[in-house]
């Protein structure tokens, strides 16, 4: 029977293996970073009907976070205000103001104002802001500082693996309950030691964190 | 190949007289699920032998090769384009409120009281919405007719709100003014009458008291296939009065039913279960049961329930209930027991009666004849129940009136000239009203206003039709059976434009700007004391009137008239609401067209019930058609070969066959029944049944999802000894009697020894292990589960041709299985979801781990992790999982209505995935996070299921079984608790009590053979 492979096929079939190998794992990685940075849009100010300024209200003025997202402690949605919570103030101050005028114009026209979503979570995932707060998840965990935004941009990369960092590890993260709307927070040095104390204060179930059905029905 | 599989089953046919051969041969009693099952049919045979039958015929309309190379090639294209790119999910917009609504947190629903007009009468809901979608209906617990529970009408009356077939424009004339104008000038001239359904409505009674006033020529008529002639008729005749009797079922320890069905008809029927099951509910030996007798003559969930069950031909029960009320010491009465009725269970019967000292109820059923009633009234007085079980009270409805007689006056009417121009308030005569009045032609030759949900056969043919409100858009209200008076509240405003029956009566009353809010508020404002506003705001909340519940009568008894003769021949015809769509005014609901039938599990047709012995002296089998005479008219009707049918009797169900005009789902559904029913006979009469040419394949569920032997042999009967069902103990079932000789380890529920081992170490569920006990003494089969399961998950509706090859997608289904005798079985159901089993045999074999448990016990599905290699469901025993072959979901969402009741906390599935119960884990997370919001754990009963909510029997219990003291503790605590295939050690979740039957001491056997 005739030689149909030459002896140098060996050392092709190998390279051509370790190359696949290495091909695969460079793919991958590449694809996750990309995934996850690139095109995730993180820090990516979104543009929006109205020049609504974080910075302005929140930061300068000291505007409570509850005040417009009302239903942030008891609700999965934390609620995006109505036209009507704007013009509670802006019905006497700054009226007329061109940076206004869609804010006037959905309150005079009854239509409401269309904002560009920019935390976006799957469909299958239930997300409950309600949960987080209670617990003592602070809001710039994942919103980052709000309070010195200008324009809104996601913070956070919101994939399931960013998500599971902290399901996974709560005491990470979490922070006493008079701290969650405290946008300068810093997490102490010793957080591993305060976050477990306060794992068990606030009765987190670490068990339960991490389980398909906390998170997707 | 469905063609040829089609050929295959066409040509299977049941051999009845093989079928009694093997069960004789049974050793002890048979169990069996039915005739296909004993027959060992090939349709039977595969689906027992695949999980998924002629699944490699996907589309019936698939593409040619040709194109399928084209489409596979441009999909691969498009593949590798799709992979080098990460999809970028488009941006979403947030529309919050411009005034956000009072109590509208987005996300959270609201619910609101309010109830369903069924009929005439209310049945209380609490209606679900989420930002002003109402998404579902669960029962009022405040409401005397529904006590929180719910029956499948009610539960997918939601899908009736949205159905994209709903009449939308105004025919006759350009808008509702002008209608309002054609509508005052018929009125104003002679010969105006109006015809409604059942009316308890207040308001509506108040409104047609003005119209009378305004327009005094103008006539009233009725009609309504679901009113009770019969016994309105019956109470005039017994009392010279149109009374109304309530039962308490509670109280009652001896119930005897003459033919009705009071667990699956009539307004009060989830109120009764409630009541008959609570009486019913055994935990240990210590509990106590009552007892029923049925006797009739076709199968009903009733009966099913029975613990003595005797069968009887229609015409046989004035015999019977004459004997029955001449051996109480009824005055008049007499009758001989007909020969196929066993005389030693009527003598215990009459003992047991006397026995119970008044804690007894006789309850004859809506169809029989007015004389029977009269009976069952003087028998309730003789044996002292009235007062104890047996309640009178003034009849609730505006008019009492004998329906059929009204369709008949009005008939004639029109024919005399004295009726020219007709008001139609929601009915639909041209389809229901008798066939031998030929209301049709009548109608047609007049002037004709038709107010419907739907432009059916009535407003096909009306001068002018106005498309209706459904309940949930409209203000108005009605009566519970009892009197008591809900005011409904809409939750939406009324799609289409549609009106409400008090708008259209404030039009033709001259005012046609009236809105139903202000309508309904007069009728109150006049008669309330203290505030207006706090009794409003106080009825609406809580959904029922304080205090409107008609008050107790005292009823005097007339002497019995003469004994009636009812006709009786050869074949006797028996007339029946369907137990799903009713007379067919649910007829274009998908989920009450598809959820099976109860007993017989039949989906999507109505059929002929013939008993087994009648199907070998007429030569023909399942899916045969046969002819049905009644006079000169005839209807050609599949045959459907019914276990416990009364012998050469025929029943069939009403609402279906509903030609052209009903919608998309109805049209061209199963037979017009209502082609043979006549005014003089309207729910039984004698008629003819000749074999016709022809088979119409009949699709039923029952034969699906089967368990196989162990052995893995698949003719269950080969040995012609025993089933899969005997061998694997599926059913467990005993007396009172029985428990109580053995309080500790009964045997009937523990048959063999139960030896669990494992190599592998038990997971600790150290904080809440959900579980759930169905408890199959009460359960009665009638399908609210399921239907409610499927408004609360999203669950596609399938159509037809997917459900005979095995597709249907209901997490729950509810099997039935027949023991004993073939002409007089007993019956036992069983409901079976996913059993969230501890060593779940599916999660092993999930390539994806799209199938995990998790620390609660539940067994998860992550949709968006499945890949759809059905593995899981290869690998369940319990044959629970569903999936999603074809984008059921999509295709049912096209229409933007549809899609607008979806349950949002659930996702909506797509194709290819798998999909099964979840135990409602949104709603075990809602109620965790609430819980855990306020700082505390989750109190027993707080998280409920949607199919434990639904069930009228309280047969459903769920919660967590490490809370001490809970419900579901005391169930699984047992001594009937038992594990289906508890022998493969899958440690399941959800377990049952095995069925307690309880049986008079003195009759040997449980069921007695009888017919």
């Amino acid at each position: 029977m005739p030689n149909y492979f030459p002896p140098n096929s060996n050392a092709f079939a190998k390279w051509l293996i370790w190359g696949g190998v290495v091909f695969t794992i460079l793919l991958v990685t590449s694809l996750t970073v990309f995934a996850r940075t690139f095109n995730n849009k993180v820090g990516v100010p979104v543009a929006q009907p109205v020049a609504f300024s974080h910075a302005l209200h929140s930061g300068q003025m000291g505007i409570d976070c509850r005040y417009c997202h009302t239903s942030v402690e008891v609700a999965a949605s934390a609620n995006v205000p109505s036209t009507e919570v704007c013009m509670a103030c802006h019905s006497q101050i700054r009226v007329g103001s061109p940076q206004l005028a869609n804010v006037q114009q959905s309150w005079d026209t009854n239509t409401p104002i269309e904002w560009n979503r920019v935390y976006d979570v799957a469909d299958y995932v239930y997300f409950n802001h309600s949960a987080h707060i209670n617990k003592g998840m602070g809001c710039s965990e994942c919103h980052g500082q709000m309070n010195r935004m200008e324009a809104v941009w996601k913070n956070e990369p919101m994939t399931m693996g960013w998500c599971l960092e902290c399901h996974r590890n709560p005491a990470s993260r979490v922070r006493p309950r008079e701290e969650v709307f405290n946008m300068e927070y810093r997490r102490p040095e010793n957080q591993a030691e305060l976050g477990a104390v306060l794992v068990a204060e606030y009765n987190i179930n670490l068990e339960k964190l991490p389980q398909c059905s906390t998170c997707h029905r | 190949m469905i063609k040829e599989a089609e050929n295959k089953i066409n040509n299977s046919t049941l051999d009845i007289a093989a079928v009694r051969e093997k069960l004789s041969k049974s050793q002890g009693k048979a169990y069996w699920l039915g005739l296909e099952e004993l027959s060992n049919t090939s349709e039977f045979q595969e689906f027992l032998n695949e999980e998924f039958p002629r699944q490699s015929v996907a589309y019936e309309n698939s593409v040619d090769r040709r194109d399928f190379l084209k489409l596979l090639g441009a999909s691969l294209a498009l593949a590798g384009l799709t992979s080098c790119v990460r999809p970028v999910r488009p941006s979403e917009k947030i529309v919050p409120y411009v005034k956000a609504p009072e109590e509208m947190v987005p996300g959270r629903p609201l619910f609101f009281a309010s109830a369903i007009n069924q009929g005439g009468y209310a049945m209380g809901v609490i209606a679900e919405s989420h930002q002003g979608r109402p998404t579902r209906v669960e029962g009022n617990p405040d409401h005397p007719a529904s006590l929180g529970a719910m029956d499948v009408t009610t539960s997918a009356s939601v899908l009736g709100l949205y159905d994209p077939d709903r009449s939308q424009t105004i025919v006759g004339g350009a808008d509702f003014a002008a209608f309002a104008t054609a509508l005052q000038g018929a009125a104003g001239g002679s010969g105006f009458a109006i015809l409604t359904e059942t009316v308890t409505s207040p308001t509506l009674a108040r409104q047609l008291a003005q119209v009378f006033e305004a327009y005094p020529q103008t006539r009233w008529y009725q009609y309504d296939q679901l009113h009770n002639d019969n016994t309105l008729e019956g109470s005039r005749l017994a009392f010279g009065e149109p009374v109304t009797t309530r039962y308490d079922f509670n109280q009652a320890d001896v119930i005897i039913s003459l033919g009705a069905d009071f667990l699956g008809e009539g307004p009060a029927r989830i109120r009764y279960t409630k009541d008959f099951s609570r009486r019913r509910k055994v935990l240990s030996a210590e509990n106590t049961m009552s007892r029923l007798y049925v006797m009739e003559s076709t199968p009903t969930i009733t009966g099913a329930m029975a613990d003595h069950r005797v069968t009887i031909r229609p015409s046989q029960i004035v015999a019977v209930a004459g004997y029955l009320a001449g051996e109480l010491g009824v005055a008049g009465a007499e009758g001989a027991l007909p020969e196929n009725v066993n005389a030693e269970l009527v003598e215990a019967l009459l003992a047991d009666l006397q026995a119970a000292n008044g804690r007894s109820i006789v309850i004859p059923g809506d169809g029989e004849a007015p004389y029977v009633h009269a009976l069952a009234h003087a028998m309730n007085s003789a044996l002292g129940s009235v007062g104890t079980t047996v309640f009178y009270h003034e009849n609730v409805e505006a008019q009492p009136v004998n329906h059929t007689e009204q369709i008949r006056a009005l008939t004639a009417a029109i024919s005399a000239g004295e009726v020219t121009s007709l008001l139609v308030l929601g009915a639909n005569p041209l389809y229901t009203a008798p066939i031998d009045l030929n209301f049709a032609e009548a109608y047609s030759g007049i002037t004709t206003f038709h107010v419907g949900q739907y432009f059916d056969e009535t407003a096909a043919r009306s001068t002018w039709h106005v498309p209706q409100t459904h309940y949930l858009e409209t203000w108005s209200d009605a009566r519970a059976f009892d009197g008591t008076v809900t005011i409904m509240q809409p939750l939406i405003s009324p799609f289409y434009n549609g009106k409400s029956d008090h708008e259209i009566l404030a039009a033709l009353l001259g005012d046609a700007e009236a809105t139903s809010f202000q309508i309904v508020q007069d009728t109150y404002t006049a008669n309330v004391q203290g505030d207006f506003d706090d009794f409003w705001r106080q009825s609406v909340f809580a959904g029922v009137i304080a205090g409107t519940q008609a008050p107790l009568t005292e009823v005097t008894l007339a002497s019995l008239p003469e004994t009636p003769t009812l006709s009786s021949g050869e074949y006797e015809i028996q007339f029946k609401l369907d137990p799903s769509i009713l007379d067919g005014r649910y007829a274009n609901n998908g989920w009450l067209q598809e959820v099976p039938k109860p007993l017989t599990k039949i989906v999507w047709d109505n059929v002929a019930f013939i008993a087994p012995a009648t199907a070998e002296t007429l030569g023909v089998s399942n899916h045969d058609i046969v002819t049905l005479t009644v006079g000169e008219n005839s209807v050609n009707a599949p045959v459907w070969i019914m276990p416990g049918q009364a012998a050469n009797t025929v029943t069939v169900h009403l609402g279906f066959g509903r030609g052209e005009n009903a919608g998309h789902t109805a049209n061209g559904v199963g037979f017009n029944a209502n082609v043979i029913r006549t005014s003089d006979t309207p729910w039984q009469t004698v008629g003819g049944v000749t074999r016709a040419a022809g088979r119409h394949k009949i699709v039923t569920t029952q034969i699906h999802w089967r368990y196989d032997s162990p052995s893995g042999e698949n003719d269950t009967w080969a040995d012609y000894k025993d089933s899969t069902t005997q061998r694997r103990h599926i059913i467990r079932h005993g007396t009172l009697a029985e428990l109580q000789a053995e309080p500790e380890y009964p045997k009937f529920v523990h048959p063999v020894a139960e030896e669990a081992s494992d190599l592998y170490p038990d997971f600790a569920y150290t904080s809440y292990k959900w579980g759930m006990v169905v408890d199959m003494t009460v359960c009665t089969g009638c399908n609210a589960c399921v239907v409610a399961c499927q408004s609360e998950n999203n669950i596609p509706v399938v159509g037809k041709k997917q459900v005979a090859v095995g597709r249907e997608m209901h997490w729950i289904r509810i099997d039935t299985y027949y023991g004993g005798d073939l002409d007089n079985p007993e019956f036992y159901m069983q409901p079976v979801a996913c059993m969230h089993c501890e060593k779940a045999p599916c999660e092993p074999v999930c390539p994806v781990g799209a199938t995990v448990h998790d620390n609660e016990g539940l067994n998860v599905m992550v949709y968006n992790r499945c890949v759809g290699t059905r593995y899981c469901s290869n690998n369940c025993p319990y044959k629970v999982r569903r999936y999603n072959f074809l984008q059921y979901a999509e295709l049912t969402s096209t229409a933007t209505e549809l899609s607008l009741m979806q349950n949002p906390d659930v996702t909506v599935r797509s194709r290819g995935v798998m999909e099964k119960c979840s135990y409602c884990t949104q709603r075990i997370q809602q109620g965790y996070i609430r819980a855990e919001n306020q700082g505390r754990k989750i109190a027993d009963g707080e998280v409920v299921t949607a199919c434990q909510s639904a069930c009228p029997a309280e047969a459903i219990i769920f919660g967590d079984m490490n809370t001490e003291g809970s419900a579901i503790s005391s169930h699984k605590g047992s001594v009937l608790n038992y594990a289906l295939l508890g022998e493969l050690n899958t440690v399941p979740r959800s377990t049952y009590l095995a069925r307690l039957r309880n049986p008079n001491p003195g009759l040997v056997t449980g069921t007695e053979v009888q017919s």
